[in-house]
């Protein structure tokens, strides 16, 4: 305690060791309430939501900017800094809450509109309409609240079409919470429910999580509390709890938002997985490309240290529970649990067969459980309301809510928590609001990697892992990219297919030389036919006949997930999209138009005014012609950049 | 010559130098676990790891020098050569290829004349490619030196690599 006496307690409400009896009485709730309470009597508090995607966004050049007029003197505001509420089509977000006023969001503020929300509303109290997203006062729960006369026609966050439909557990405190603060997360019931476990016998707190329903959340969707069970019944004085924040699929940052808004949660629902299995140490292999989500877990880490919520003798029950954080070092595989492993022991991340499963034989052969971020950040919730309260959300087999980055062509893309069992219609077009400049929906990719394409005949489908899999997806870990007719699927596999063979660990034959003959064959399909030499002509056409069988091939013999999962990207376009792949290969024709080296460009002789521009920027000299007069296209040289296109001021250059 | 595999290597009697010896000293010797934190940290300090630098590690860890160059090969992360002052990374993730990513990564490819994963010969630029920054609603996402640039259009390309060749009086 001595080196931080001089800076301010990590907690005013837990003075000393946090005991099991006083969370539970609810003090450290209540008090923590007030002193936030007291700390907006009479002051403002402006929030900045400071996530990736809002520093992305300039966030920091808002906060200091805030920063600086809070020096000068022109305004005299708490400034508070929050993670992502998902709504990152607005970052960077900005929240105001005023004494006497419910807390309202500015969105896509940038310094002239950050000029305007100071000398409109923190020094005149009028509210510049323009600036303003909606009121996010008691998002996403909290008693309602009645909107001041004089502004009228505000929404409510809840009410806004992108919100009505979600339901927020997991993201339940992201981007309204200060991640930094541990009495925030008091303040919001934290820790109580690991008090509350802690009370209870190890056995139970595994079968509350397996009375829930709760699926793996990770991808694989294994119930949670089965695999608990097989740890907890493993007779072994040292075990261990991993969370998976190695969030591989390239497109997702669901993990990422939980770990940086708010931390503790999964902090608390690793504990509680602890006690329940048994383990007394916990690791966190978080990706090295989140620094800020690193940030924020160790420093939540330390806090918890400090107050005796992570330790020798946790809450004063006696039990040890301690976590130590690892970072990736950028390989996909190494989200695979065996990889994980391995990556943590400090060998290359290459998977092993199993069984034995790492529940009997994992970290340093030691039982272990890996479940991933969201998978623990369901817990707390879990064990405090009750299983049954768990159960009653979601579909048959499918429980709770599914957090999804989405992203693509869609008008709002953020981050999303929905109830199971929503169709992706919902998802998109209700949520998401349609797609982009208004174009035509042609597919939905669920799963990275992994999964699969959607196309408009499956917008009913609803969202569970049962139906995705039947519908030749996955959940995944719950990136899902909308694609609009300017997406070409061809296009789509083979971004896959190049991913996962440059990702694959090469342990395996049908990953390392299967995965690379796909990419081939792709390759074949999109080529520019002058390029043709040889027997060409009839490898492509060997790559019609061999695709498939190929794709089942791979899945049914590869040694680990990736592998076996890295053909369904193909496979899935193959059966919705079968006719684009017939476009490429038979009349060599990319009906999205994006598949380049399918294009032809030609100059329109009557729309060309010779002004050369095209010539000179064209890389490969395909371009002739004198000036003013029309210009011509050399078929066999071009290269199809696209770049005469692009530069042509009198848009006479024409692709087909 | 400069392949930094140290198959035929006898390894060095001297003692590493100071600045890596205090990165070997936070860590427990001999133990395995902490040879990617080891190389995390070394190249945090010195941008890359060097030839001498992996032996060195693998005594302290208590390995073979091949398995350190077997883990360091494996990982994304870890850099063998020393990048450029500059470093430009394009995202390459569904999101960001989607809105055509794949288009811009050509144009910095252009602009630069290298290949992702490569240095320019004047040691400037590196270009590199990383599977998603996390910032998707901002798609197609670029980092130059950790600062981002969203929403890009492939001119942007130019435009963002001129700015910083004016900055180095260029
Ligand atoms: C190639 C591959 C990549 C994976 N990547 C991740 C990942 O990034 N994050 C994750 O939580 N699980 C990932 N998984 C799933 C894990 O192996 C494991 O099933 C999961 O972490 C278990 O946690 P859960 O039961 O909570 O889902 C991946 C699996 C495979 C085969
Ligand atoms: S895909 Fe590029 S930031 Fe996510």
């Amino acid at each position: 305690m001595t080196a931080t006496a001089v800076t301010a307690p990590v907690s005013q409400v837990l003075r000393g060791p946090a005991t099991i009896a006083d969370l539970l009485s609810g003090r450290p709730m209540d008090e923590a309430a007030k002193l936030l309470q007291a700390e907006q009597d009479g002051r403002t508090i402006v929030y900045v939501g400071l996530g990736t995607c809002g520093l992305a966004s300039g966030g920091m050049d808002i906060w200091n900017k805030l920063e600086e007029l809070n020096r000068s003197g022109r305004i005299a505001v708490t400034l508070k800094k929050t993670g992502c509420i998902g709504y990152c089509q607005h970052e960077v977000m900005v929240d105001v809450k005023k004494p006497g006023r419910p807390r309202v969001s500015f969105g896509s503020v940038t310094l002239p509109r950050l000029e305007k929300i100071v000398s409109s509303y923190l020094e005149k109290d009028e509210l510049p309409r323009d600036l303003v997203l909606g009121i996010s006062e008691s998002y996403p729960s909290g008693p309602d609240f009645e909107i001041p006369g004089d502004w009228a026609g505000v929404p409510r966050f809840k009410d806004l079409p992108y919100f009505k439909k979600q339901l927020r557990i997991v993201l339940g405190n992201c981007g309204t919470l200060d991640p930094d603060s541990l009495d925030e997360y008091l303040a919001r019931g934290g820790y109580r429910a690991l008090a509350k476990a802690l009370r209870m016998p190890r056995k139970q707190v595994v079968a509350e999580v397996t009375a829930s329903g709760l699926r793996g959340r990770g991808g694989g969707g294994f119930p949670t509390g089965k695999k608990w069970e097989f740890a907890f019944s493993q007779d072994n004085p040292q075990k261990y709890i991993v969370m998976n924040a190695d969030e591989g699929d390239p497109g997702a940052f669901m993990d990422r938002s939980v770990l940086e808004g708010d931390p503790h949660r999964i902090i608390e629902g690793m504990a509680i997985g602890g006690y329940a299995i048994g383990a007394t140490r916990g690791y966190i292999y978080v990706r090295a490309e989140y620094p800020l989500a690193i940030e924020k877990l160790n420093r939540a880490i330390a806090h918890c240290r400090e107050v005796g919520l992570l330790g020798k003798d946790i809450l004063g029950s006696g039990v040890e529970f301690d976590l130590t954080l690892k970072m990736g070092a950028g390989a996909f595989v190494c989200g695979e649990e065996t990889a994980l492993i391995a990556s943590i022991e400090g060998k290359r991340g290459m998977p092993k067969p199993r069984p034995p499963f790492p529940a009997v034989s994992g970290l340093f052969g030691k039982p272990t459980v890996i479940n991933n971020v969201e998978t623990f950040a369901n817990v707390p919730d879990i064990l405090w309301r009750g299983a049954s309260w768990f159960a009653g959300i979601g579909t048959g087999r499918s429980k709770g809510t599914k957090v999804f980055a989405l992203t693509g062509k869609v008008k709002l893309s953020g981050l999303i928590e929905v109830p199971m069992g929503i169709t992706l219609r919902e998802i998109i077009f209700d949520v998401g609001g349609g797609i982009l400049n208004d174009g035509t929906f042609k597919a939905a990719q669920i799963g990275g990697p992994s999964g699969g394409c959607l196309p408009t005949s499956l917008l009913e489908t609803a969202i569970d892992y049962d139906s995705l899999i039947s519908a030749g997806a996955m959940m995944g870990s719950g990136g899902l990219v909308v694609m609009d007719d300017k997406t070409c699927m061809v296009d789509v596999a083979r971004f896959f297919i190049n991913f996962t063979r440059s990702e694959s660990c090469g342990k395996c034959i049908p990953c390392r030389e299967g995965i690379a003959r796909l990419q081939e064959m792709l390759d074949k399909i999109v080529q520019a036919p002058e390029s043709e030499k040889g027997n060409m002509t009839l490898e492509r056409f060997k790559a019609v006949i061999d695709l498939r069988h190929t794709c089942e091939t791979i899945r049914d013999t590869a040694a680990c997930g990736l592998g076996q999962t890295a053909p369904n990207p193909i496979l899935s376009t193959l059966r919705y999209f079968k006719d684009e792949y017939e476009a490429h290969i038979y009349d060599r024709h990319c009906p999205a138009g994006k598949c380049k080296s399918l294009l032809t460009f030609r100059v329109q002789p009557e729309a060309c005014k010779g002004c050369g521009l095209c010539k000179k920027k064209c890389p490969n000299g395909a371009i002739v012609g004198e000036l003013k007069h029309s210009h011509y296209i050399v078929k066999d040289k071009c290269v199809r950049c696209g770049v005469c296109q692009e530069v042509c001021p009198f848009k006479a250059i024409t692709v087909s | 010559m400069n392949h930094p595999c140290a198959c035929q290597t006898t390894l060095p009697s001297t003692p590493p130098p100071a600045e890596l010896a205090a990165i070997l000293e936070r860590f427990p010797s001999q133990k395995r676990e902490y040879l990617i934190p080891i190389l995390q940290v070394t190249q945090e300090k010195f941008k890359f790891l060097s030839r001498d630098a992996m032996i060195h590690i693998a005594q302290h860890v208590g390995v073979p020098v091949s398995k350190v160059y077997g883990v360091a090969t494996f990982y994304n992360q870890f850099k063998l050569n020393p990048p450029g002052k500059h470093t430009i990374q394009v995202c390459r993730g569904t999101a960001c290829h989607v809105r055509g990513s794949d288009q811009l990564l050509r144009s910095f490819e252009s602009e630069l004349g290298v290949a992702p994963g490569q240095t320019t010969k004047d040691g400037l630029f590196t270009l590199d490619i990383v599977a998603c920054l996390g910032s998707c609603s901002i798609a197609p996402v670029v980092t130059v030196d950790g600062t981002f640039h969203g929403r890009l259009e492939n001119k942007d390309a130019g435009k963002l690599v001129a700015e910083i060749r004016k900055g180095e009086g260029q």
